[in-house]
């Protein structure tokens, strides 16, 4: 009989020694965290990715497999973020209609209000006395994962710093936008779709698309428009300050 | 082979990004780049081939799954940015709610001047 711990070990460096357990391991969350999320009914403040993040951690630190070797194989997934970014332009083409239907409410409220989505989070954590490897992960905050990432790695900050930020951005943004609908009294699915999509990236359009189809369609452009925006010019205000 | 197509086209356009970023000294993406050239290809041809929407639609609904590895990181740096958390949440609560009540009230004030009468605000 072979040694249970030998066993073990021998079996982890052959299932580590290609990414399909990274892989399977991603997969397996994902789904377990679609289903628990439709289970809990929902709920704002646990979006299914952060149900998935968790267990994932949970099962990389006990197992003893470690983040680094994970991480190894679960490139073969993030590697596919690249075309996954390109992809988000054709709902974007696809939305189309609605910039031109609306195209002076958005050409004045987008730049302002994304600039400042940014540069509020800055201004604080700069006054806090951030180090510029922080600012740089926070610059991204309100911006589409994917897209948020080549950001981030381009202004040289920590992306699994940034991904946190997103996750805690677009939970707040869900929550603030609906306290503050309420409190301004406004009722317009489309504004409110699109200061979902604005503030809260993927999971501010997710939030969007349960008020209705209109707020979602304004949500998806309002993330759509905010990504190009931020990620055509926040690198460049980075190189100028 | 139909969504295989269109995930060539999204390949294609992601290499060209990342083309244009060298070529041009770009600080921005090869993915944004390759999204902002395929927006606009599309603009210009007026439509989008089934193939394509199928395609990008497929990768969008797994989006989620390709970010997880990224957030499970968050996890394993809490020591490395230890005596910056405060800092980080601070930002992020008192910056999104700025910037959320920023946006509502700028929208509210602009497309209620520029009405045209087919929401139901």
């Amino acid at each position: 009989m072979v040694d249970q711990p030998e066993l073990l070990t021998a079996l982890m460096s052959v299932w580590t020694a290609g990414p399909m357990l990274s892989i399977a391991l991603t997969l397996g969350a994902f789904i377990a965290a679609q289903w628990l999320f439709t289970y809990l009914k929902r709920p704002l403040w646990m979006p299914p990715v952060m149900i998935a993040a968790l267990m994932l951690a949970a099962v990389v630190a006990l197992t003893g497999l470690g983040f680094e070797r994970y991480e190894q194989g679960a490139r073969w997934l993030t590697i596919l973020l690249g075309p996954a970014t390109v992809a988000l332009g054709i709902p974007l083409y696809q939305q189309m209609h609605h910039i031109r239907a609306l195209w002076r409410p958005i050409l004045v409220t987008l730049p302002l209000a994304a600039s400042l989505a940014a540069a509020y989070a800055l201004g604080i954590a700069w006054m806090m006395g951030a180090t510029p490897e922080v600012l740089a992960s926070l610059a991204p905050k309100s911006v589409t994962a994917p897209i948020a990432m080549g950001i981030t790695e381009e202004l040289g900050g920590s992306v699994s710093l940034t991904l946190g930020g997103l996750l805690i951005t677009g939970v707040l943004a869900s929550l603030f936008v609906d306290w503050c609908a309420r409190w301004l009294k406004i009722t317009d699915d489309r504004i409110i779709g699109f200061a979902l999509g604005l503030n809260g990236h993927a999971i501010g359009t997710a939030r969007a698309f349960e008020i209705s189809h209109t707020a979602g369609a304004f949500a998806s452009l309002g993330m759509g428009l905010t990504g190009v925006f931020t990620a055509l010019f926040l690198p460049l205000a980075f190189l100028l300050l | 082979m139909v969504i295989l197509r269109g995930f060539l086209v999204l390949v294609v356009f992601f290499l060209l990004g990342e083309a244009v970023r060298v070529l041009a000294g770009l600080p921005i993406s090869g993915g944004v780049l390759g999204m902002v050239m395929a927006t606009l290809t599309l603009m210009v041809r007026g439509r989008v081939s089934n193939e394509l929407a199928a395609a990008s639609q497929g990768l969008i609904s797994v989006l989620v799954l390709l970010i997880t590895p990224g957030v499970v990181g968050v996890f394993f740096i809490v020591d490395q940015f230890a005596g910056h958390w405060a800092t980080v949440v601070v930002a992020l609560v008192i910056g999104t709610l700025l910037s959320v009540l920023t946006t509502l009230l700028l929208m509210k004030k602009v497309a209620g001047q520029s009405e045209e009468g087919n929401g139901h605000g």
